[in-house]
């Protein structure tokens, strides 16, 4: 080992302490920023370190590349929405997987233009790593387009889709087996890239919208592996430690998600949620409402609000797609003028990725000590006078407790339905993102607030303000 | 198998582990911010970009397929941490003062 050598695996040590110690940070708000910074330290101490690795020979592409790529990752991050943020983690999570399957397709090169053939056990890494990348690539660009509804976030079922992916699947293991057999050659190589990619999309089309939080989580872990792969093949401990650190948080993140929604990751993947709504379901949910819809004025509303001790706020996407989180934090901050008690429930799905509504209210200056994760704030809907839903559907859907043939039965909800009061702000009476009647807004507790959520918070908020 | 890739391998197990360990506490207030620090994190392959698209391999195609490798590397970090950090800069307790 050269002194050089030597240096640089130090380097990377720190690297990869610094990652650790990131991540560790993360998990308390107070600290979150600085985890972030010494992730960041690291990445810095990683790209510096490897500029002296003797195997770099040539300036000129790499310098091309991040001229290019890095101020096209930083515009579209300082320019992104909030309300975007999902699509866009989904498009930086893209970028990785293909930059780690093209890096082991470069690797193949390299060993394919020496002198010996590679063998089976350098092809193995850069095999799986290739497949790995590819698939997260083309999954994620897949989420991106239905976040972004460039297609239908809907699922997309055909006859017989499941056999078609389990040929796509096998083709990939066959190519895959034939070239690690020694049958080592370019086309084969290039049909496995192509088969992972044609993988990513037809495994990406029949998962709904609603579930897209899930499956950008699950592509995140695999980048993740694809990345710790990658360092197999080019023998570096810090993809390695960094792509397993990823991989293994990301899986458990993506396995508390589907907790979080009572179902199996398989039913995630497989299941076409949200694709067809059930028949029985309506006259089930309309039994259990067992009345009209009351609708109700901005006045009646803002009065009930400024009278009442406590109110508990339940957003959804519907305050994020109508930009409504300004207001909503001006409702807030005139009801607790006059003193009433006002608190945010946050489901974890709320939203398109979890913790998107702790994001967007924070950006509209909410203090985090005012947002209450579901456990802790349901057992206090009893006690509040008005629980306020904006934008909320699938989350406080009380079939999701009672309704057997729910796609969303056991799902854990936001026990708004318990609130002495139930107001739902809503565009119309459309279903939500999963495609599935809400009892509650049949309930007798019930009032409608319809119209835009931001048109309807501002009045609310000037009412409370007057009232 | 060789002594390297049996400790390659030790490093990997282990890795798992803390992995698994370091978030397993992260309330999901931040998982937003969380996954999108993790998806910087893989960016982490920008570092096997530079070397394959520094040791000029291939011809025409090995110099597409390094830049490429670089371009989307290098998306992939600086958006990243760029976005991370937006996200986290708006996160303020009711005792710290806003801006």
């Amino acid at each position: 080992m050269t002194a050089t050598q030597t240096i640089l695996a130090f380097a990377y040590l720190v690297t990869a302490v610094l990652f650790i110690l990131g991540l560790k940070f993360l998990s308390s708000p107070r600290s979150a920023r600085t985890g972030n910074i010494l992730a960041m330290i690291g990445m810095v101490i990683a790209v510096v370190a490897t500029c002296f690795d003797a195997s770099i020979i040539s300036w000129t592409d790499i310098i091309i590349g991040a001229l290019i790529g890095a101020p096209i990752g930083f515009v579209s991050a300082r320019l992104v929405k909030m309300t975007a943020m999902p699509q866009m983690v989904a498009l930086f999570n893209g970028a990785g997987g293909g930059a780690a399957a093209l890096v082991s397709t470069g690797e193949f090169l390299r060993l394919f233009e020496g002198s010996a053939l590679p063998t089976w056990d350098q092809l193995l890494p850069i095999v799986l790593s290739s497949i790995i990348g590819s698939v997260s690539f083309a999954g994620s660009i897949v989420a991106f387009a239905k976040l972004q509804e460039l297609m239908t976030g809907r699922p997309i079922t055909y006859a017989g889709q499941q056999i078609v992916n389990a040929i796509v699947l096998l083709a990939l293991l066959g190519l895959s087996g034939w070239l690690l057999a020694g049958n080592v050659s370019v086309p084969v190589f290039a049909g496995i890239v192509g088969a992972a990619l044609l993988l990513g999309v037809l495994g990406v089309l029949p998962i709904g919208g609603a579930d897209m939080p899930v499956v950008i989580s699950l592509l995140n872990s695999f980048t993740g592996v694809a990345v710790a792969v990658t360092g197999f093949a080019l023998n570096s401990t810090v993809l390695i430690i960094s792509g397993t650190l990823v991989g293994a948080s990301g899986t458990l993140l993506t396995m508390l998600m589907a907790t979080a929604m009572n179902r199996s990751l398989a039913n995630v993947l497989f299941g076409a949620f949200g694709a067809a709504p059930k028949a029985g379901e309506a006259t089930a949910a309309a039994a259990a409402g067992g009345g009209a819809v009351r609708s109700a004025s901005a006045e009646d509303v803002a009065t009930m609000l400024a009278y009442s001790r406590s109110v508990i706020i339940a957003p959804g996407y519907g305050m994020a797609v109508a930009q409504a989180q300004h207001a909503v934090r001006e409702l807030a901050a005139n009801l607790e003028k006059r003193g009433v008690d006002v608190k945010f429930a946050i489901h974890p799905v709320a939203g398109r990725m979890p913790g998107h509504m702790n994001v967007l209210l924070a950006e509209a200056n909410v203090p985090y000590d005012q947002l209450h994760e579901m456990d802790e704030i349901n057992p206090q809907f009893e006690a509040a006078d008005v629980a306020l839903v904006i934008g909320a559907n699938d989350v406080t859907n009380p079939a999701a407790r009672n309704v057997q043939n729910s796609p969303i039965y056991g799902m854990p909800i936001l026990d708004v339905d318990k609130a002495k009061n139930v107001v739902v702000l809503k565009r119309s009476m459309a279903t939500g993102f999963a495609g599935i009647d809400n009892p509650l807004f049949e309930n007798p507790k019930t009032m409608m607030l319809f119209g835009d959520a931001k048109d309807s918070v501002q009045k609310l908020a000037a009412d409370v303000a007057a009232a | 198998m060789t002594e390297h890739l049996l400790m390659l391998i030790t490093i990997f197990v282990l890795a798992i582990f803390v992995g698994f360990e370091v978030i397993s506490k992260v309330p999901s207030m931040l998982h937003t911010p969380l996954m999108s620090a993790t998806n910087a994190i893989h960016g982490i392959v920008v570092v096997g970009a530079m070397l394959i698209a520094g040791a000029a391999i291939g011809g025409t195609v090995g110099h597409i397929i390094g830049i490429a490798a670089m371009i989307l590397g290098a998306i992939n970090v600086v958006g990243g941490f760029a976005v991370t950090e937006r996200m986290l800069e708006m996160f303020k307790g009711r005792t710290e003062k806003r801006p």
